[in-house]
């Protein structure tokens, strides 16, 4: 098969907002293309391919001399995408009914044809595809392909095309290489399970279940034990002689956002931990980590303004030994003697939180008001190490929500199933408006928390109360009152009220409540202000 | 000497008017005396005391607005046939662009005007194809007039719906179909690839279905989808106007693949804001190919654009030497693919 069957699948992917339909066009796309083709296209969904060699200008002049200037630009203007506005503007040419390349034409090409050959060999090709395939072809050769596939996703499609537990997948994902021959092999059950050796990969994260109140008088204090439970992100350190990497949650490896937590892996170890902001020892809010996030590079003076660490909870291998299996207190005996022992830069232990009884520790948790902390996270103390998310070896015990009553400002339509009911909305809170009055700002945006049935209504009187359109959005009448729960009010100079909400969502739907009577901002700014000045948590 | 067209065809608030003839193209007022190019609601608006138009465009006028509102006498021309009014001989030749559609050919005085209504050239088993017609001054539509817009076949776009339906069998394919030529167009494509099934339609749609099938167009089983049952409509076909596929009207349906019929679709951020799950590049109107293919075989030497992207199109026309005008008629282009983003 060829570039216009990955075309397809790239356009779907596109255009598909639910994630079972998005699995299903994946394990299609694995059962119905050869090899090399399937594992070179999953590599170029997740990321993996990367060519260096056609620059996005090199396109632009290509097409400026195949096309009348005033129209290009009118295209452009009007499409908006310029690798799109190439695609479809590209001028077809009567007789070129030579066959579509492969995809693994195209990637064999592109590394063996010199430089100065690239914008022949790559018009050749835009020559005998269709508009759809042009703009796959443009944006696979020039790394833009943004499809909404995770690397997670991906290998959940394999796990259910080929009927093997993703976790198994995982452990030997990094260690093979596009096209992942060996890796289909066994798959389809025509061969061992590849094995990675050395090479750095991922081991799938055990995960905690959220603890409800029924659960907490059941604990036994003896059996359990307890730590924070950090607002960063969670990550897994896995360093060795066959190199150093730092994986998130999810297995995508961000080692390239956080050089200076690789350049600290002087240790041959596979580790948990939550991935923080730290200013001598003190961690700071989930929105100072979010300016490091979602980066390929980083400078060096992000690295000085938002100094990175590592809190460590759990130690999975070291040296080679796996110690998985062990019980929850045996490996965190191991990793004590190992971080005194190597005693890491820029990594520290989360430390533990002696308890007596549920009631003590329900205190201590009470208690925690640093913006830095969700809550407690409790491990049995016999629990081996597991992927996923096992009922009853651990649990995370979420801080209480703070709550502000906001007034409804504009309401989105959603995706997908949603696409139908205006689900997203803005909500904001009232502050003096300069000239002696009252006026609202957005503090916030939330799309989840309500009912079905809460949804419903809300849907309804959107439509009923619409003072404006712009687009997909709806202004409403300023009437509504929403109870809006979230994890913690942060100070942010992007947000036009200048604080950003942790995850809100919608509590409740204060029909009871006239909208003049809503929180005002200065109730939601007390919020960061009473977290601030504890910035570090009760030990 | 012969009269330049611009001297006896002219720009008024009631629209395009031949003074000699004393008629209006496509008017978007009442007026005494209209000729009507097609029954879209933007070239068809009721209450002209008389209509001149396709039988089939009379019938259409008359079952979207009833009989009074078609028009107080109403005059039938098939295609071909000849009328003298003033002086001016007027006939109408085929569009290509729904059932009925016909561009109206007016000649005085040796001069001879060609007002081609909304067209394509893509072949339509639902109406009779375009005919081109050597003229002085042609009156074109500007849709898709721009060089990104070049329709794929449509049968290359039915495939992919039909893929679709093989890949998801359990969900209901509900597609997004203007009343009046999108959806007879649509599923005449579906049967012409073998799709055997019942269509289900949305209630909006079913009177101009009929209407095409009173007029001898195959299209096979069609049944209300507002009385059939969700578990019926699994794997179904269904077709409603746009504006009802992503709204609350599609509820009924269970985990729909909501799809859209258009032109527009062939940008990706036209069909993301609509919320189209599967864009389906099928127009109505010619491509911008098409535009320029044509305006080259009717030979004009001036073009005027009624509606639509007359900047890069009047742009066009002036490399190879052919005097483009743009005539910016108010309330044309409001048919579906131009008022649906989607």
């Amino acid at each position: 098969m060829s570039v216009p069957a990955f075309a397809e699948l790239l356009e779907r992917l596109v255009f598909t907002p639910g994630r079972n339909a998005k699995l299903a066009l994946l394990r299609d796309w694995f059962a119905a293309q050869p090899d090399p083709e399937r594992g070179i296209g999953l590599a170029a969904l997740t990321g993996e391919l990367v060519f260096t060699a056609a620059k996005p200008a090199l396109i632009r002049d290509m097409v400026a001399s195949r096309t009348d200037p005033v129209l290009l630009t009118l295209s452009h203007d009007y499409v908006g995408d310029f690798a799109e506005t190439v695609a479809l503007i590209w001028p077809e040419r009567a007789g070129t009914n030579a066959p579509a390349p492969t995809i693994a034409e195209v990637v064999e090409a592109l590394e063996l044809t010199p430089k100065a050959e690239l914008p022949g060999l790559i018009a050749g090709w835009l020559d005998r595809l269709d508009a759809s395939s042009r703009l796959a072809l443009i944006k696979l050769i020039t790394g833009g392909l943004r499809v909404g596939v995770s690397g997670r996703l991906a290998r959940l499609a394999l796990a259910e095309w080929a009927g093997k537990p993703v976790e198994e997948i995982e452990e030997v994902w990094h260690g093979v290489a596009p096209p992942y021959l060996p890796l289909f092999r066994w798959l389809e059950g025509c061969a061992e399970r590849p094995d990675p050796r050395d090479a750095p990969v991922f081991r799938p994260l055990m995960l905690a279940h959220p603890l409800e109140d029924a659960d907490v008088t059941a604990l036994d204090p003896t059996a359990w034990r307890a730590e924070w439970k950090w607002d960063g992100i969670r990550v897994q350190l896995t360093a060795g002689p066959g190199g150093r990497r730092l994986w998130s949650r999810g297995g995508e490896d961000v080692s390239g956002a956080f050089p200076e937590i690789i350049a600290a892996m002087e240790f041959h170890a596979v580790l948990d931990g939550e991935l923080l902001v730290m200013r001598d020892g003190v961690v700071a809010p989930f929105a100072d980590l979010q300016q490091r996030l979602n980066r390929k590079s980083v400078t060096a003076k992000m690295q000085q303004d938002y100094p990175v660490g590592v809190r460590l909870y759990d130690l999975l291998f070291e040296g080679t030994e796996d110690l998985r299996p062990l019980p929850f207190d045996a490996r965190r005996a191991r990793l004590e003697q190992w971080v005194g022992r190597v005693a890491p830069a820029r990594l520290d232990l989360s430390p533990q939180i002696a308890f007596a009884s549920v009631a003590q520790l329900s205190g201590i948790r009470d208690g925690a008001r640093a913006a830095s902390i969700e809550g407690l996270m409790l491990k049995r103390a016999d629990s081996p190490y597991v992927a996923g998310r096992q009922k009853g070896l651990w649990w995370k015990w979420k801080r209480d929500p703070l709550s502000i009553d906001a007034v409804l400002m504009y309401a989105q339509r959603g995706h997908g199933k949603r696409s139908s009911f205006y689900s997203d909305y803005t909500f904001g809170l009232w502050r003096p408006d300069g000239a002696g009055g009252e006026e609202l700002v957005p503090v916030g945006k939330a799309y989840s928390g309500y009912t079905d049935a809460e949804l419903a209504w809300l849907d309804r009187w959107i439509r009923n109360h619409t003072t404006g359109r712009f687009g997909p959005v709806r202004e409403v009448e300023k009437a509504l009152v929403l109870e809006v729960i979230f994890d913690a009010a942060q100070r942010s100079s992007r947000h036009k009220s200048g604080v950003a909400l942790r995850f809100p969502r919608i509590a409740r739907i204060r029909t009871d409540k006239p909208a003049s009577e809503a929180d005002r901002l200065e109730n939601l700014t007390s919020f960061i202000e009473a977290r601030d000045s504890r910035a570090s948590p009760a030990r | 000497m012969i009269p330049h067209p611009e001297t006896w065809l002219r720009v008024t608030p009631q629209g395009l008017h031949c003074l000699p003839a004393d008629l209006w193209i496509d008017p978007p007022r009442p007026v005494p005396r209209a000729v009507i190019t097609h029954g879209h609601a933007d070239h068809a608006r009721p209450g002209h005391a008389a209509v001149l138009a396709t039988p089939e465009t009379l019938a259409i006028m008359r079952a979207r607005m009833g009989e009074a509102a078609a028009g107080g006498s109403q005059q039938a021309l098939p295609p071909g046939e000849r009328l003298d009014l003033g002086g001016v001989t007027l006939w109408l030749a085929p569009a290509g662009h729904v059932l009925g559609s016909a561009q109206v050919v007016l000649e005085w005085r040796g001069a001879r005007a060609v007002v081609s209504g909304d067209y394509k050239r893509q072949p339509d088993p639902t109406c009779r194809g375009f005919e081109p017609v050597p003229c002085d001054v042609f009156v074109t539509e500007a849709t898709f007039a721009l060089p990104v817009f070049r329709h794929p076949p449509p049968a290359h776009e039915v495939a992919k719906l039909l893929r679709s339906l093989a890949l998801f069998p359990e969900r209901t394919h509900v597609i997004g179909a203007y009343a009046l030529g999108k959806a007879q167009r649509l599923i005449a494509l579906l049967r012409a690839a073998g799709w055997q099934a019942p269509v289900y339609l949305h209630g909006a749609l079913l009177p101009l279905c009929r209407l095409y099938q009173e007029f001898g167009i195959e299209l096979g089983e069609l049944r209300p989808a507002t009385i059939a049952d969700k578990a019926a409509l699994r794997g179904a076909i269904v077709l409603a106007p746009p504006s009802a596929i992503a709204d609350r009207w599609a509820r009924r349906l269970e985990d729909p693949v909501v799809c859209m019929a258009s032109g527009w679709m062939r940008v990706r951020q036209r069909a993301k804001q609509g919320g189209v799950e599967l864009p389906l590049v099928i127009s109505d109107h010619a491509d911008w190919d098409d535009l320029n293919r044509t305006i080259d075989e009717v030979g004009a030497p001036e073009v005027w654009v009624t509606h639509g992207r007359d900047d890069a199109l009047v742009h066009a026309l002036a490399q190879r030497g052919i005097r483009g005008r743009a005539l910016h008629l108010v309330g044309l282009g409001e048919d579906d693919e131009a008022v649906h983003a989607a």
